[in-house]
């Protein structure tokens, strides 16, 4: 079986910086707001080649956030960076006051989510963040799943007017979508079609989830449907509905938290609509540490291997 | 000290100044909530900037061009609504909706319901950030509005006001005049044994000055020295102002004025009277 995943690897960051530094400088209005880690997030690329458009907040996340507002109401589009551990705990209050209660038009790129984060830790890693921002009224968050869906993801936001919460992740992955892809706000993408059960993942674990989808395919001839969800906020729960209909089985999966995270929104909305067996993949309310990627994968318990147990267990749930 | 307020100016301001207080007891009473403390002893403030500095409308209360205000102390939203009251942005009957259902006079600040609100707060220490926000903002586009912003004491205990302080001195930012409504009260304050509960001594001129802000010290009460401040500020340059105004907390009534009891106290009818009385008279 051939598979969709690409050999080659690329890092979210290559997307993230060269459409940053497009956008500034096709639009007068858009500047990058720096928390100083331009040189982890990408950002830099804007400091470099476009250095009146980049505002260096230095080591303040809070003032930085409250600053975006108040740049937002004089009509600039400001674009923050920072860690998403940094984001979603540091300045969330920041955010909920003066960003997502007025729908100011600021965007918020979160580097670093995850697991994986280059030997950094804990305390660098961010499990959390879509749980904590898609409890925020009036928020957007998007868990792009590869360099191209983050140019997307990134023209899209640059287009609508109000927050939006973009995850991204420091390594490379294979690249899943074309230049022909569309992004749609709310919108799942079906990658692999199945009969058996339905994954539905995002961000850095759809390409570990279509792994997962094609073994389980091959080496045991279970045909699973892999539905990727780069719109956490607003969900398409429309689709996982139908999943729900046409397989019977679901597995969430993603590099992040079991609670409050993808996981959930789908839970909530089959127990809702269409309650049917469920499984999910994720890290099980735990704390991490610094490790190397596959090893850290495993330990965590999100590597294609372990979406491939959780979709051998919710086949007995059915 | 050489005077720039007429006499007749200052006779205006001094009035719309009582007037105001007199609404805001009204409106908490009335609303049996609120803040009372921090909004009387920011008054002098809102009505001199609103009557006197301001570049702001009430025909056009979103122009691009008007003149910001962000009042980081949020808590005292009752006391900013009654000089806009008074100033004409909306009737003055509307401020006994305040902190009622479906009322465009939220508790704090909300900027997406009142016109004349250039900015949400009420979570303190961010107000700063979003005024130094607007100071970049004007900077960056070349656009000719200032940006005013009020602080509270307490609040400076917040580590972001000095995120921004530090921020707003790094891009230079004198179009930016923070105005510190240095009241030496908050809410349940520091124990200091002798039941006043204030906040203890902490420099704060030296602390601005440290952080390389322009900085003018008044008494925050007197219309001349708040109208001379402003006009000083407005000649500085590469730096943003503060302008440390030394007030009363409870200012105007004689039983609210300085104790931590009126912080947000609900005066009771024979309160209010007593208050109205007092303001009148002007004691
Ligand atoms: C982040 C945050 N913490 C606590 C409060 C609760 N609070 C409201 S007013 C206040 C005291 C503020 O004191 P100060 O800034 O001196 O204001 P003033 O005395 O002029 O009313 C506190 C603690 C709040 N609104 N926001």
């Amino acid at each position: 079986m051939k598979t969709i995943l690409s050999a080659e690897k690329q890092t979210m960051r290559d997307g993230l910086s060269k459409t940053m530094l497009r956008l500034s400088q096709e639009d007068e209005n858009v500047y990058v707001l720096d928390g100083d880690l331009g040189t982890s997030t990408k950002a830099d690329v804007v400091a470099d080649n476009n250095p009146e458009k980049f505002l260096q907040m230095g080591i303040a996340e809070q003032n930085m956030m409250s600053a975006a507002a108040g740049l937002a109401t004089t009509g600039i589009q400001p674009w923050t960076f920072s860690f998403a551990a940094f984001l979603s705990k540091r300045s969330i209050d920041q955010i909920q006051v003066q960003i997502a209660q007025p729908k100011l038009d600021v965007k918020m790129i979160g580097g670093y989510s995850g697991l994986l984060t280059g030997l950094t830790g804990k305390t660098h890693q961010s499990l959390e963040d879509i749980a904590i921002f898609r409890t925020l009224a009036n928020m957007v968050v998007l868990a792009p799943g590869d360099s191209k869906e983050v140019e997307k993801v990134m023209e899209f936001a640059h287009q609508y007017d109000g927050p939006v919460y973009i995850r991204v992740a420091r390594d490379a992955y294979p690249i899943l979508f074309d230049d022909d892809y569309t992004f749609e706000l709310g919108k799942a993408i079906t990658l692999k079609e199945g009969t058996d059960a339905t994954i539905i993942s995002t961000g850095t674990q759809t390409s570990r989830s279509v792994e997962a989808a094609e073994k389980l395919e091959e080496e045991e001839g279970i045909s699973v449907e892999v539905l990727h969800m780069p719109s956490i906020k607003p969900l398409d729960t429309e689709a996982i509905v139908k999943a729900a209909e046409k397989t019977g089985a679901i597995v969430t999966a993603e590099e992040h938290s079991i609670i409050g995270g993808l996981g959930s929104a789908v839970a909530e909305t089959l127990v809702e609509e269409k309650p049917v067996p469920v499984v999910r993949v994720g890290v099980k309310d735990r704390n991490s540490e610094s490790g190397p990627n596959e090893a850290m994968l495993d330990k965590y318990e999100i590597s294609p291997n372990h979406v491939v147990d959780a979709v051998k267990q919710v086949l007995k749930k059915k | 000290m050489s005077t720039l307020l007429q006499e007749e100016q200052k006779n205006l301001l001094i009035n719309k100044s009582k007037e105001a207080r007199k609404q805001l007891i009204k409106a908490v009473n009335h609303a049996g909530a609120g803040h009372i403390g921090g909004p009387m002893s920011a008054m002098d403030l809102f009505i001199n900037l609103y009557f006197n500095e301001l570049n702001v409308s009430t025909e056009d209360p979103d122009n691009d061009n008007r003149d910001r205000f962000v009042l980081s102390k949020g808590h005292s939203a009752i006391g900013l609504y009654a000089a806009l009251a008074v100033r004409g942005f909306f009737p003055i009957e509307e401020l006994k909706t305040f902190d009622s259902l479906d009322s465009r006079l939220q508790a704090h600040p909300d900027m997406t319901i009142l016109p004349g609100l250039d900015m949400s707060t009420g979570s303190l220490g961010q107000g700063i950030s979003a005024a130094v926000g607007m100071a970049l903002g004007a900077k960056l586009q070349n656009k000719e509005f200032r940006t005013y912003c009020i602080v509270g004491d307490g609040e400076s205990q917040e580590g972001q006001v000095w995120e921004a302080a530090d921020v707003a001195s790094k891009y230079k930012l004198d179009n930016l005049v923070a105005i510190l409504d240095n009241n030496k009260i908050q809410q349940f304050g520091w124990n200091a044994g002798n039941g006043k509960r204030e906040i203890p001594a902490v420099n704060a001129h030296g602390r601005w000055e440290a952080f390389g802000w322009h900085v003018i010290d008044i008494d925050g009460h007197n219309h001349e020295e708040i109208t001379n401040a402003l006009h000083e500020a407005k000649q500085v340059s590469g730096k943003p102002t503060i302008i440390i105004a030394n007030t009363v907390k409870g200012k105007g009534v004689s039983f609210m004025e300085d104790t931590i009891k009126w912080h947000s106290r609900v005066p009771t009818d024979e309160e209010l009277e007593l208050g109205l009385k007092e303001l009148e008279a002007g004691v």
